[in-house]
This record gives structure tokens, sequence and C-alpha cells, in this order.
């Protein structure tokens, strides 16, 4: 397997008016395509600006981040949503999806933006949303769904356009257990069936079963040793 | 792409409302500022603009129709003599008391022209002739202020500066600027309501044989004809203008109003329209955290901007519809030319893009990473 993500060395700083607060410190991570890590660890810990690291949406202060074996931390802020773009598929808490769009016009934006339209976006959103169970969906709007439905389009608009990553920031947490499961067999299929690296950051002592690897943080850092999933 | 402006324009149906509303008022008042404007503008020289001569003479430094000085009307004679001249008649536009049946008295301002060419005369003539203007005393006012002159009906007899008047018909929609109404009459008549002397008059009228070399006429008319001015209409008709429109300062005061209309109207939008991109500020940070370029989520406000300046613009025009059709039967004509109407459409357009600008800079800092706070 070659690295999907690649971090090395990585520090993040914040800065507030005459405090500089450091979040990590020195943190080596990859993410292999064809498996799915599992990020946990307290509040506080950095789990969260990791993986805003790894989906180039935060830059790091220093060291090392690789997508496709391709350099983001130095390239400019214009360059980083194109890399977004192609590469990382995101699913987030909070679902994220536009309540004004139905469920099909939902992946129909994802897809419009990686320069997807017409007849092909509507087929390859039907085509996605079927992948997920929810083709009868279609049409609806997302308040008409359950809170494991809504999940299920966000997976499926973060499919769109095949990125090579999915980085999940608690997919599981606003979900019940039945749906929660639901959910991580799907991140399961997608890294073991299709090939994706998929990293989700977690709470959810529920969701152990379905990481390959299981990586704490604590203080900005990796915890030794990383552990080795049940699964 | 997918149709997330208009989504996000209609969802919120008070807010939809909100903004509608404050476009549909700023563009209202810009029609009715601009088209007063506009009104007045036409109405201030519409006695030279349809009097349908290529010169009026006017005595010396004549700044505007109603200061005419009277002169000789033998310097009609020499106009006459010139060569390139078709014709030429005496005319007067003077201010005047009219005796109201109640013993009131209203001014108003007495236009004598030559029945028998008619040039210079009423137009919109909507009971009698111009032909009854030759009887002694025979005199025409508009439809418009014939409450105010308490004239009901053709033959009603009246005193213009304690002389008789008879009226003979009337005219519909011209409008004086100074809500001075317009009387028309014969230039004999006029003579004598205005109390000028048998000799005298106002203004001459020419009309330039047709093929002639207007400015060698005006030049020649100029050498020919001492101590008066020799203005071609349209000179004359815009000295008139822009004397009651600006130095008068009553067109600076629309204009200024009009002007208020717009920034009443970006403030209000702009305010309706922030506070719906704030509404979904979240799904802006979920497009920025999805990789979209800002030039993608300022396409989306731009979008919404503009269906509603569409909207907004053509419940307005509705609206100014009956508002413009209302101001035929007042006292202050609005105009709206379709010229103008075009105008204000793109004027709606950049007003509610300038708005979205304001949106458009809260986006531009938005930070992705707001998706993974809670």
């Amino acid at each position: 397997m070659s690295a999907a993500i690649s971090v090395r060395d990585v520090t993040k700083v914040y800065v507030e008016g005459p405090n500089e607060i450091p979040v990590l410190h020195g943190v080596d991570f990859d993410v292999e395509q064809g498996e799915v890590v599992l990020l946990m660890g307290p509040s506080g810990s950095g789990k969260t600006t990791l993986l805003s690291i790894m989906g180039c949406i935060l830059r790091a202060t220093s060291g090392s981040v690789q997508v496709a074996g391709r350099e983001v931390a130095n390239l400019p802020e214009r360059e980083l949503p194109g890399v977004r773009l192609k590469n990382i598929g995101f699913i987030f808490q909070g679902f994220n999806l536009f309540p004004t769009l139905t469920v099909g016009e939902n992946v129909e934006l994802a897809l419009d933006l990686k320069g997807i339209r017409g007849s092909k976006a509507k087929d390859e959103s039907r085509r996605l949303l079927e992948q997920v169970g929810l083709a009868a969906k279609y049409d609806a709007f997302p308040s008409d769904l359950s809170g494991g439905q809504k999940q299920r389009v966000a997976v499926a608009r973060a499919l769109s356009g095949s990125p090579g990553v999915i980085l999940a920031d608690e997919p599981t947490a606003a979900l019940d257990s039945h749906s929660g499961r639901n959910v991580m067999e799907m991140m399961r299929d997608l890294a073991h069936k299709h090939g994706r690296g998929v990293v989700v950051v977690t709470h959810d002592s529920r969701v152990l079963e379905f990481g390959d690897r299981i990586v704490h943080m604590e203080d900005g850092r990796i915890a030794e040793p990383v552990a080795e999933a049940a699964a | 792409m997918p149709p997330l402006a208009q989504r996000n324009l209609i969802h919120d149906k008070v807010r939809l409302a909100v903004t509608l509303t404050g476009i549909v008022f700023a563009v209202v008042l810009i029609v009715v500022e601009m088209g007063l404007f506009l009104g007045f503008t036409v109405t201030t020289s519409s006695i030279i603009d349809k009097s349908g001569v290529d010169f009026w003479i006017v005595s010396k430094h004549t700044p505007y129709i109603e200061q005419g000085a009277a002169f000789s009307e033998r310097k009609l004679y020499q106009v006459l003599a010139t060569p390139g001249v078709a014709s030429a008649d005496k005319y007067i536009v003077r201010f005047a008391q009219w005796k109201t049946p109640n013993g009131g008295e209203q001014s108003v301002q007495v236009v004598g022209f030559n029945p028998y060419t008619g040039i210079g005369g009423p137009w919109n003539v909507v009971q009698g002739n111009v032909e009854d203007l030759k009887t002694p005393d025979a005199v025409m006012v508009d439809k418009l202020y014939a409450k105010k002159l308490g004239v009901t009906r053709v033959g009603e007899i009246f005193e213009i500066d304690g002389r008789r008047a008879r009226v003979v018909g009337f005219t519909n929609g011209i409008r004086a600027f100074t809500t001075t109404p317009y009387v028309f009459t014969s230039f004999k008549n006029a003579q004598a309501f205005a109390r000028l002397q048998a000799d005298q008059t106002l203004f001459i009228l020419v009309k330039a044989v047709p093929g002639t070399d207007k400015a060698a006429l005006q030049s020649e008319l100029e050498t020919r004809v001492r101590d008066v001015d020799v203005l071609t209409a349209s000179k004359f008709s815009s000295m008139t203008r822009i004397y009651w429109m600006f130095t008068t300062g009553a067109g600076v005061a629309v204009l200024i109003a009009a002007l208020l209309g717009l920034v009443v109207g970006v403030v209000v939008v702009a305010q309706t329209i922030y506070a719906t991109t704030m509404d979904h500020i979240r799904e802006y940070g979920t497009l920025k955290a999805m990789g979209a370029p800002n030039s993608y989520i300022y396409r989306v406000i731009i979008t919404q901007a503009g269906i509603a300046a569409v909207a907004g613009y053509a419940l307005a025009m509705f609206v100014s519809f009956f508002v413009v059709r209302a101001s035929r039967t007042g006292g202050a004509a609005i105009f709206l030319p379709w010229q103008m109407a075009v105008g204000i459409f793109f004027l709606t357009l950049l007003m509610c893009t300038t708005a979205a600008v304001v949106s458009i800079n809260k986006v531009t800092s938005l930070d992705p990473a707001m998706v993974f706070r809670g």
C-alpha cells in the first residue's frame, strides 16, 4: 500500500494576540490507501487540527504534508482548494447538507465543483446515491431524511469525483447506533473495496471495530504505541 | 450549477418579501424622482418645443421664456424682409390675473399667437378648435386647470386683468411648470390682456425657408434686426430648462431626492442580502471546505442579487405604471420613457450587485475550518 496522505514532523501554533498556543508538536502520520484509520483522543488533543491540515483546510506551522504524493505544505493559499477538490472528500459531524437543495442536487453541487455537469452529473449523482442506498430519495429535501440518511447523502457527496482520501469528523456523533454502524460499514467498504484512504476522527467507542488502525492523540502528539484494531 | 442561489433566495419567504420591498421602494422612488425631473424639464420649455419654428427673436438678454420684454413690432417687418425667412409671427407669453367666478384671482400665463397660421398655438385641443380663437375675447384653457380657474364649460365668461375673456375650447395635458395655467388666445387679445401697447410684441417666431442655411440666416437676422437676440428654438428651450431646473435649484432638489432613493435602495438591499448570506454562511463555509474557489461562491451571491434585482424591478415597474398613470391628472407629470425604464433596469442591477459586494467581503474572509467547529 502507498500513502494517500503523509504527514511529517508537523507543528501547528495558533497565535491569539500576543499569545502563541501550540496545538501540534512534531506529528508524524500516514494514511495508506485501502485502510480505515480511527483518530481518537480527548477534546483539545489536536485531532481536528490534524484532520484540517491533512485536508488542506489549515496550514501547518512547520513540517511536511503530502497528499497523493504531492507536497502541499508550501503551496500558495489559492492552490489549496484545487488540491481539496481533486483528492479529498469530507464528511462532517453535522452533515452540512444544503437544506434548500434536494438530495440529488446536493450531490450534483459537489460534482459541479469538479466540472461534472448536466446529464452526466445527474447520472453520476443517481449512481452515488444508489451506492449509499438512497436512490429513491433523489428528489427529497434533507429535512425529510433521518440523521442516518443525511449522513449517507454526505458520504455520497464526499465520493463525488472519486477522491483518494475521505476525511470524516465525528460522522456517527449525531446518529443512533444502528445508523452509526451503517455509516461505518460504508466507510470500511470505501477503504477495503474501493481502495480509498479513510480517516475518521471520533470519540465514539462503538465504531472501534471498523478501524484498521486506531491512532490516539494526546496533547498534540501521537500517543505511542499505535494500536492495531480488533477487526 | 444546481439552483443554490434561487433556492437560498426563496427559502425564507419573509426575507424575500423584505428584500423585494426594499428594491421596489428604491426603484419606485427613483422612477418618481427621475420622472418628475424629466416631466418638469419637458414642461418648462413645452411652449418653445411645440412651436415648431426655427428661431425665437427675443429682447436682448432674455434668460427664459417667462422673462420676455416688450419691443417694437416693427422689427417683424425687418425679419420678414430677410431672405430665407418663410414666415414670422408676433408672439406673447406673459403673466396676467384671471378672475374666478367666486371673486378670487388666479395668476395665468397668457399665450398670444397668430390664429391664422396657428404657429405657437395650443396642441391637444379636445374641445373647440384653434380657429375659434380668431374671435374677440376668445380664450382656450387646459382641462387640468379648469377647476382651478373655475371653468366648467365652453362659453363661460371670465375676466383677465379686467377684460372680458370667453372660453371657446379646452386643451388636455398642457402643463405649466410654474403651475400658473396657460391661457391661449389671439395675439391681439393677448396684447390687451397683458396690457402691452398696440405696437409691441414680446417675441417673434421665425420659420426658415426649407433648405436654407440656418446658421447663415441666424447671422443675417442678427445683423438686420438690432437690439434683440436671435436664438434657435433649441437654444432658447435649453436656456429655459436650465434656468428652471438648475438656476432656481428646483431640478437639483429632485435629482438629490433621486440619488437618495438610490442610496436608500443600496442600503436596504445590502442589508437584506447580507442577512441572507449570513443565514447561509455555514453552507458557504462547507463549499469552501469542499474546495469551491471564492469565485464560485461570489457567483452564487451575485446570482442571488441579480434575481432579486430582476424580480424587484418587474414589481417596481408594475407599481410605477400606476403612479405614472395617476400623475397624468395631477399637477406634476411623471414621465417614464422607455429609455429611462431601460436605464433604471441597469441601475437596479448595479444597485443590487453593489449591495452584494458587502456580503462577498464577508465570505472572502470566511475560514473553511469553521465546518469542523460544532
